[in-house]
C-alpha cells in the first residue's frame, strides 16, 4: 500500500479504513451499552442501593456547582440584556428574557455541561480504574453483570437527578436575574416575577424539562462507555476521563440543536 | 451452595473432566495468542502452566470462564461448552469456578468482608450464613483479623490471600490461579503455595495455576498438605498422590504437557533451558 494511505496514530500506522472501522465499532459498542443500560431496568437483579448511592453522589454532590452556575448565569443574562432593553424602553421585560433563556436553553445546557464535567469524568475514571485493575473481570467471574451493577444505576441516577438539578438551576438563575434587576436596574419585584412567569408557555417548560432527560442519558452512558472500555493502565484512565468529558459535552450541544428544532416544531 | 442451573446439557465426553480445550485458537488483531491449543484438566488435578510472558497463560484462564471468547475451537468446563453459552448462562457456571487474579483484583471500595462475601451477597443469602462463611474462608487463609479492613491497607501477600478466600467461599469445583505468587517475597510465596496445596489436598479442587516461578510447581509436585499438623510435608516416596502435572506454553502453543517426572526426562533444548 502507498505510504500516503497511512496515517500515524500514536506509535502505530493505521489506514483510513482501519480508522473508519474502529469508529463504526465504537458507535456499535456505545449503542449496545446504551440499549443494555435501558433494558436492564426491566431485568433482575435490580441494584436499588447502588442507584441511591449514585443519586447521592451525582445529585447532591453537584448541588453547589449547579447553584453557583445557575445564579451567575441569571445575573449575567440580566446584565447583558439590560442595555438593549433600556434602549427600547423595555427594561421591564428583563424578567421575561431571563426566564425564557434560563428555562428553554441555559438551565438545561449549562447544568448538563457542569454535571458532565464533574460526573462523566468521575464515572470514566472510576470504571476505568476498575477495568485496568481487572475488577470488572473479577465482577463477571463472580457471576455479576457489570452492566447491571455498575452502569444501569448510574444511568438511572443521572437522568433522575439531572432533571431536578435543572429545575433548581432555572430557579436560582431567575433569582440571580432578580438580584441584578432589583438592586442594579431598579425593577420592581412584582414586575420582574410577573414578567418572568407570564411569558413562559407550556412548550418552554416542557422543552426545558425534556432536554435534561436526554442530556442525563448522554452524560452517564458516555462516561460509562469510556470507563468500561479503558485500555492502557493509569495513562489509559486519564485518556478515558478526558475523552468522556469532551465527547459528552459535544454530544450534549449537538443533541441540543436537534431537540430544540424538534420541540420548536411542536409549538 | 447456590443452585447450578445452566441450560446447555453437559457433553458426555467432557463431563468427567474439569476443563477441556479442544483445538482452541485466539488472536488479538494481527497477533496470534493461542494456536490450536488442546488439553485436559482432570477432576482433582492441579495443572501448573509455565511459559514466558505473553505466551498465552493468563488468556487460557480467562477463556475457561468465558471472560473472553476464542476465535475457533471449543472449551468445556465441567462438561458445559463455555463457547456456546450466553453471558447469562455463564454467570451460573461461574459459581462453580473460582479465580484468583494476578493483582488480586479486589474491589477497592469494599472491605475485606464485603469482597469475600460479594458472591454470597449477590445471591442474597441470609446475613448469618454470609458471616459464618466469610469467617470460614478468612480462617482458611489465616486473615480473620482483616475482616473490616480495606484492600488498600493490606500487603500484596495479604491481598492475594483475600483473593483466594473470595475464590473458595462458594466451594468451587475448579480454581484458576493467575500468577498467585508473582511479585511476592519467597516466604509469602511459600505461604500462598501452601494454601493452594491445602485446597488441592483437603477440598480436592481441580486447579489451573499460572506461574512464572518453576519452584512453585515443583513444590506442589513434591509436597502434600498434612491436615493433622496443618503443614506441608515432602512426599519423599510416601504413598501420597499429589495429582499435579505441568504444561509449558510457547508462542501460543503447548510444547509440554505431562508430569514432573516427564519434565525431568525431557530432551527438548528450549524446555531444558527453561527449567534449568
Amino acid at each position: 500500500m502507498h505510504w500516503l494511505c497511512y496515517i500515524e496514530v500514536g506509535m502505530e500506522l493505521t489506514t483510513p479504513a482501519d480508522i473508519l472501522k474502529r469508529s463504526l465499532l465504537s458507535v456499535q459498542e456505545y449503542t449496545l451499552l446504551s440499549v443494555r443500560s435501558i433494558t436492564n431496568i426491566f431485568a433482575h437483579p435490580r441494584y436499588l442501593a447502588d442507584t441511591i448511592r449514585q443519586a447521592d453522589l451525582i445529585g447532591f454532590g453537584s448541588l453547589p456547582i449547579v447553584v453557583l452556575t445557575g445564579t451567575f448565569t441569571g445575573m449575567v443574562l440580566a446584565l447583558n440584556y439590560s442595555p438593549t432593553l433600556e434602549r427600547f424602553g423595555s427594561i421591564a421585560l428583563t424578567g421575561q428574557l431571563v426566564s425564557l433563556s434560563m428555562v428553554r436553553e441555559l438551565g438545561p445546557v449549562l447544568t448538563s455541561l457542569m454535571v458532565a464535567g464533574r460526573n462523566a469524568s468521575g464515572m470514566a475514571s472510576e470504571l476505568g480504574s476498575m477495568k485496568v485493575t481487572e475488577q470488572i473481570d473479577a465482577m463477571r467471574a463472580l457471576g455479576t453483570d457489570p452492566y447491571k451493577k455498575l452502569i444501569t444505576p448510574r444511568v438511572i441516577a443521572t437522568v433522575f437527578m439531572l432533571f431536578f438539578l435543572t429545575i433548581l438551576s432555572d430557579l436560582v438563575g431567575l433569582v440571580g436575574g432578580y438580584i441584578i434587576a432589583y438592586f442594579k436596574l431598579g425593577i420592581d419585584t412584582f414586575q420582574y416575577w410577573n414578567s418572568a412567569y407570564q411569558q413562559l408557555t407550556y412548550n418552554d417548560v416542557i422543552t426545558g424539562l425534556i432536554k435534561p432527560i436526554f442530556f442525563g442519558f448522554i452524560i452517564s452512558t458516555v462516561g460509562c462507555y469510556y470507563g468500561i472500555n479503558t485500555k492502557g493502565g493509569t495513562q489509559g484512565v486519564g485518556r478515558s476521563t478526558t475523552q468522556a468529558v469532551v465527547a459528552a459535552s459535544v454530544l450534549i450541544l449537538a443533541v441540543d440543536v436537534v431537540l430544540t428544532q424538534l420541540l420548536l416544531e411542536l409549538r | 451452595m447456590p443452585p447450578f442451573d445452566v441450560k446447555p446439557s453437559p457433553n458426555p465426553d467432557t463431563v468427567h473432566k474439569a476443563i477441556t480445550f479442544d483445538d482452541v485458537s485466539l488472536s488479538f488483531e494481527d497477533l496470534n495468542v493461542l494456536e490450536h491449543v488442546s488439553f485436559e484438566l482432570k477432576r482433582g488435578e492441579t495443572k501448573v502452566m509455565l511459559g514466558v510472558a505473553g505466551s498465552g497463560k493468563s488468556t487460557i484462564l480467562k477463556l475457561c470462564l468465558g471472560l473472553i471468547r476464542p476465535d475457533s475451537g471449543h472449551i468445556y468446563a465441567l462438561g458445559h461448552d463455555v463457547t456456546a453459552m450466553t453471558e447469562e448462562e455463564l454467570f451460573d457456571l461461574r459459581s462453580q469456578v473460582g479465580i484468583v487474579f494476578q493483582e488480586s483484583a479486589l474491589f477497592d471500595s469494599l472491605t475485606v468482608r464485603d469482597n469475600v462475601a460479594f458472591r454470597l451477597m449477590e445471591e442474597k443469602l441470609p446475613e448469618k450464613e454470609v458471616e459464618a462463611r466469610v469467617r470460614e474462608a478468612l480462617r482458611f487463609v489465616e486473615l480473620e483479623h482483616t475482616v473490616d479492613m480495606f484492600p488498600a491497607s493490606l500487603s500484596g501477600g495479604m491481598r492475594r490471600r483475600v483473593g483466594i478466600a473470595r475464590a473458595v467461599i462458594t466451594h468451587p469445583e475448579i480454581l484458576l490461579y493467575d500468577s498467585p505468587t508473582g511479585g511476592l517475597d519467597p516466604i509469602t510465596s511459600t505461604t500462598i503455595i501452601e494454601l493452594i496445596m491445602k485446597q488441592r489436598d483437603v477440598a480436592k479442587t481441580s486447579a489451573l495455576l499460572v506461574s512464572h516461578r518453576l519452584q512453585d510447581g515443583f513444590m506442589l509436585a513434591s509436597h502434600y498438605y498434612d491436615s493433622k499438623t496443618n503443614t506441608m510435608q515432602p512426599v519423599n516416596g510416601k504413598p501420597h498422590d499429589v495429582h499435579t502435572s505441568f504444561m509449558i506454553l510457547r508462542n501460543g502453543g503447548i510444547i509440554f504437557d505431562g508430569t514432573s517426572h516427564d519434565l525431568s526426562q525431557i530432551e527438548d533444548p528450549y524446555i531444558k533451558e527453561y527449567i534449568s
